[in-house]
C-alpha cells in the first residue's frame, strides 16, 4: 500500500478502506516513524479474528526491548483477520511496514469513520512537531 | 517546548551523541543517549566485542586531607582506611534508618604530588541528595579541624568518564595508557598518562570496574580533552568490533548481569541485606549513620529477598507490576527487559522470601494480565573467563 493513499491515527496507526462486495474492510498497521521510534521490536500481541474494537481504544499491544505500547484501534469494529505471521517476523515491520506489516482487517459499518483520521500531509506535520519538541 | 528540557545538563559529549545519531532522553536531570542503532545491537556488541558509553553524568566526588579517611569511615557503610592505592571499593551511603541513599564505588589514589585523595562515584540521580548529605555532615568546625582537614570537591563537571566494556576492551585500551592493564586486577585502579597527541599531555585514571558482567575499564579524563579521546577511541576501536553504546544497553547489560540500579532495586524503602548486600556493610568498625538500625535488622532476615525471574512467554515484566501466588500478592517487579542474551524476557523482584526458592513458579500482572515466570538464580548471564582479569 502507499502510504500517500492512508490515513492516519495521531497515536501512529495507519488505516487503509477497501470495499469487498458490500463489506467495509479496514487494514491497520503502524507508521513507518513509529516502527523506528519503537526500534528493537521483541513482542506483539494483537486481538483475534471476532474481537470487537473501539477507535482510539486500546486493541493490542507492541514490545520493544525498552517499553511496551498500546496499538489503539482506528475505527469501530470487529477484527475480522490477524496477520498471525508478524509475531514470529517482527522484522517486516522495519522493512515493509505499510505493507506485510499489516496487523488486522477490521470490519467496519460506516465509511463515515475514516474522515476522522488525519491524512499523510497532515499526519506527518504531526511528526515534525513531536521531533522539534 | 518545555522549561525543563532547556535546563537539562550536558555532559562534554553532548555535541558528539547528537551530531551521531544518539536519541537524546532526560535521564536523571542530563540529556544522553539512549541508544544510536539498536539497543539490542548495542548489547550484543559489548558481549561480542566491546562497547563505550559515556557516563559523565555520573558524579564523582573527591575528598582530600589528614581527615579525609576517617570522615568517609563515619559516612558509608564500609571500610575505607584500609583501601591500598589504586583499590576501589563498592559501598552504600545509608540514612539513619538503615534505608539506602545512594550505593558508590571509593576509590583511593595519589596524586602526582604524592598527596593521597578519594574519589567516590555517585549514581547521577542521587549526586545533589549525597552532596547535601556530605555537607551536612561536614560542618566547617570538622572540615576545618587542626591537623584533621578535610577538602570535598564535587568534580562532576570537570572531568568525563567514559565505560569502555567486552571482551576487545582491553586491546583498545592498552595502546593508548602507560599502566600494564593485563596486570590490573578487578577493582583496581590507577593514575595513567595518555599515551596520544589528543590527550595533550594530560593524564586520566583507568579502573578495572563496570556494569556489564563482562571485561572492562571506566576511564576518567578532564572535560576539556573528553571529546578529542573519544573519538580516538571510536576510531581505534572500530577494527575490534567497538560501538558507542547508549544506556539503554547499559540497562540490559546490568541487568542480565544481576546488578542493582538505584531507584529501582535500591531505595531509600530498601536496606541492604533486603536487597543482598549485606557483604557491603561492615558493622563493627566506624560508627556511620544508619549502623544502629542495621545492627538491629541484621538480627531478623528480611521477610522478601531480591530474585531473579524468567518469563515463560513473550511478554516483559516491567518495574511496578505486582507478583502473585494465586490472589495473594507476594512482591512486585523492579526491573524487567527483554533479555538480548537470553532471547526471553528477564525481571528482578522483591518476593516473599517463601516462594524465592529457585524454580519456584509464579504469577507476574502484567497491565492487568497474569503471566508465568519462574525463579532462576542470579545473575543471569556469567561471562566465559579468560586472561588475567581476577
Amino acid at each position: 500500500m502507499k502510504p500517500e493513499e492512508l490515513r492516519y491515527a495521531k497515536s501512529h496507526e495507519w488505516a487503509h478502506l477497501d470495499k469487498q462486495g458490500d463489506e467495509l474492510i479496514v487494514t491497520m498497521g503502524i507508521s513507518a516513524f513509529a516502527v523506528e521510534q519503537l526500534t528493537d521490536l521483541v513482542h506483539i500481541d494483537l486481538p483475534s479474528p471476532g474481537t470487537k474494537v473501539t477507535a482510539g481504544e486500546p486493541c493490542g499491544e507492541v514490545e520493544s526491548v525498552k517499553a511496551v505500547s498500546d496499538l489503539y484501534s482506528p475505527v469501530d469494529g470487529e477484527v475480522v483477520e490477524t496477520n498471525e505471521s508478524l509475531a514470529g517476523n517482527l522484522a517486516v515491520l522495519s522493512s515493509d511496514p505499510f505493507g506485510e506489516g499489516w496487523m488486522v482487517k477490521i470490519k467496519i459499518m460506516d465509511e463515515n469513520q475514516m474522515s476522522g483520521l488525519l491524512s499523510r500531509d497532515e499526519y506527518q506535520e504531526q511528526v515534525v512537531d513531536a521531533e522539534s519538541e | 517546548m518545555s522549561d525543563a528540557k532547556t535546563t537539562l545538563e550536558r555532559t562534554p559529549l553532548y555535541q558528539w551523541h547528537r551530531e551521531n545519531g544518539g536519541r537524546m532522553v532526560d535521564f536523571a536531570g542530563w540529556s544522553m543517549p539512549v541508544q544510536y542503532s539498536s539497543i539490542i545491537d548495542e548489547h550484543v556488541a559489548t558481549r561480542n566485542a566491546a562497547g563505550i558509553t559515556d557516563i559523565s553524568h555520573m558524579g564523582r566526588l573527591r575528598f582530600e586531607g589528614p581527615g579525609a579517611p576517617v570522615f568517609l569511615a563515619e559516612l558509608f557503610t564500609r571500610r575505607v582506611a584500609d583501601l591500598k592505592e589504586g583499590q576501589i571499593r563498592y559501598s552504600l551511603v545509608t540514612n539513619d534508618e538503615g534505608g539506602i541513599l545512594d550505593d558508590i564505588l571509593v576509590g583511593f589514589y595519589h596524586n602526582s604530588y604524592g598527596q593521597p585523595y578519594y574519589v567516590v562515584v555517585v549514581n547521577a540521580s542521587n549526586r545533589e541528595k549525597i552532596v547535601r548529605w556530605v555537607h551536612e555532615h561536614l560542618p566547617p568546625e570538622r572540615a576545618n579541624r587542626p591537623g584533621h582537614e578535610i577538602i570535598f570537591t564535587d568534580l562532576t563537571h570537570l572531568w568525563a568518564m567514559f565505560a569502555i566494556q567486552g571482551p576487545r576492551s582491553i586491546e583498545l585500551l592498552q595502546p593508548l595508557v602507560d599502566a600494564d592493564l593485563a596486570w590490573m586486577r578487578y577493582y583496581r585502579g590507577a593514575q595513567v598518562r595518555i599515551l596520544h597527541p589528543a590527550a595533550q599531555r594530560q593524564g586520566g585514571i583507568i579502573s578495572r570496574t563496570g556494569y556489564t558482567g563482562e571485561d572492562g575499564f571506566e576511564f576518567s579524563v578532564g572535560a576539556g580533552i573528553a571529546r578529542e579521546v573519544w573519538e580516538v577511541l571510536i576510531e581505534m576501536g572500530k577494527p575490534l568490533g567497538l560501538v558507542p553504546t547508549g544506556l539503554g544497553a547499559r540497562d540490559t547489560l546490568r541487568l542480565e548481569a544481576g546488578m542493582p540500579l538505584y531507584g529501582h532495586e535500591l531505595s531509600e524503602q530498601i536496606d541492604p541485606f533486603k536487597a543482598d548486600l549485606g557483604f557491603a556493610c561492615h558493622l563493627t568498625g566506624y560508627d556511620f549513620p544508619g549502623r544502629d538500625a542495621l545492627l538491629k535488622i541484621e538480627q531478623n532476615p528480611p521477610s522478601q529477598v531480591r530474585v531473579g525471574l524468567e518469563m515463560e512467554g513473550r511478554r516483559a515484566a516491567r518495574q511496578g507490576c505486582p507478583v502473585m501466588a494465586g490472589a495473594e500478592t507476594i512482591g512486585e517487579i523492579t526491573s524487567g527487559t527483554f533479555s538480548p542474551t537470553l532471547k526471553k524476557p528477564i525481571a528482578m523482584a522483591y518476593l516473599h522470601r517463601a516462594y524465592a526458592q529457585v524454580g519456584t513458579v509464579v504469577a507476574v500482572d502484567i497491565r492487568g494480565r497474569i503471566e508465568p515466570a519462574r525463579i532462576v538464580p542470579l545473575p543471569f548471564y556469567h561471562r566465559k573467563k579468560k586472561g588475567t582479569a581476577k
